[in-house]
């Protein structure tokens, strides 16, 4: 088992003209849950899609428990991207079937609890859930592998304030203790308590990456707070807003 | 009792305070087990790890004894409670002369405040 369960090295992603991922170095440890903190189009889905291998990186090299982004990586990543991308005539538990056919560390018990405690009916359609019920289907099959890493891309952006402590509370009691979370977000007030770590990410570069109670006691102020004042400080630099 | 975080601290610290405060008023007797840490985690709605850190930290304080097979459990010793119990209230004295003298009053000020609060009730 290596030590570092992430490692990226000058990792860097260019789309024709725009760069997405400016040299980004990170190694992320195990059993840990981080937070992805940066504004809109600072990077964070691309570092995602690059860990999970739906993005090849323009340069740099990424390892995930030691082996380079492959099939043995993928069958220990459970990913939840930021969109749905499941067929709506499908029924909560054809997806089940599905996930229990992909992935060998599918667990469905877990999987049919999960939704008795989030109220969602898994018989129920996809298409005729509403777009919170679809979102909590979608963290429950990913939160339902026992995988060592898990990459959450806005876990909790488009539910409501109830829902998301809900959602909170089934990735901190549901996570594998030996797997890691990296959860990307910009409601950063809601999950602070959460998290162990943070990683900022600015124009596509890591600006920081230290632990939320590190920070608290340096700066002494929230992991928030800190977060506006840097990137309000970079808004009023560019002038444009 | 919920648990309240605030901005300015870090937040494995808070949970310690929070924690020994539910000792000192006996909603965790003495000599009975804690919550694991994963509960107790889940509950304050805070990560695992930051939760273990604030029961070692309890630990250390001697206020809980840890044992490898049967968890957690709040010190027998009076004690050591007591003696928490005298240092959160002359921390709370502290913080309430600090306010009173940011008002310009003087601790005999203040005592007679305290005297004159005591025969009102």
């Amino acid at each position: 088992m290596n030590e570092q369960l992430v490692t990226c090295t000058a990792l860097t992603k260019r789309y024709s003209s725009k760069t997405a991922l400016t040299g980004v170095n990170l190694e992320l440890g195990r059993g840990r849950i981080v937070g992805l903190l940066g504004p809109n189009g600072s990077g964070k889905t691309t570092l995602i899609k690059i860990l999970c291998g739906l993005l090849q990186p323009t340069e740099g090299a990424v390892l995930v428990d030691g082996s380079p982004v492959g099939p043995y990586t993928k069958s220990i990543i459970s990913y939840l991207p930021d969109r749905m991308y499941f067929a709506d005539w499908m029924k909560a538990t054809d997806l089940f079937d599905l996930f229990a056919d992909f992935y060998a560390d599918f667990d469905r018990t877990k999987a049919l609890n999960m939704c008795a405690s989030l109220g969602v009916t898994p018989s129920d359609r996809i298409k005729s859930m509403s777009k919170g019920t679809k979102e909590k289907v979608q963290l429950v099959m990913v939160m339902a592998r026992k995988a060592q890493l898990y990459l959450l891309d806005e876990p909790i952006a488009g539910v409501d304030p109830a829902a998301r402590d809900f959602i909170l509370n089934t990735i901190l009691t549901n996570y594998n203790e030996e797997g890691t979370v990296l959860l990307s977000t910009h409601l950063i007030s809601d999950i602070e308590t959460v998290l162990d770590e943070v990683v900022f990410l600015k124009d596509g570069s890591v600006t920081l990456h230290d632990g939320v109670d590190s920070i608290r006691e340096r700066e002494g102020k929230s992991v928030d707070a800190l977060f506006r004042e840097i990137f309000r400080a970079h808004n009023m630099e560019g002038g444009a807003f | 009792m919920d648990w309240k975080f605030t901005d300015d601290r870090p937040i494995w610290q808070q949970l310690t305070e929070q924690l020994t405060l539910r000792i000192l008023k006996g909603q965790y007797p003495p000599g009975e087990r804690l919550p694991a840490v994963r509960e107790l985690a889940a509950q304050a709605g805070v990560n695992p790890n930051t939760m273990q850190r604030a029961l070692a930290q309890l630990e250390a304080d001697g206020l809980a004894v840890g044992s490898r097979t049967a968890g957690r459990t709040v010190t027998q010793d009076h004690g050591v409670i007591e003696a928490a119990a005298k240092a959160r209230a002359r921390a709370a004295v502290a913080d309430c002369l600090r306010v009173l003298s940011e008002l310009g009053y003087t601790p005999s000020d203040a005592l007679v405040f305290v005297k004159e609060e005591l025969e009102h009730e």
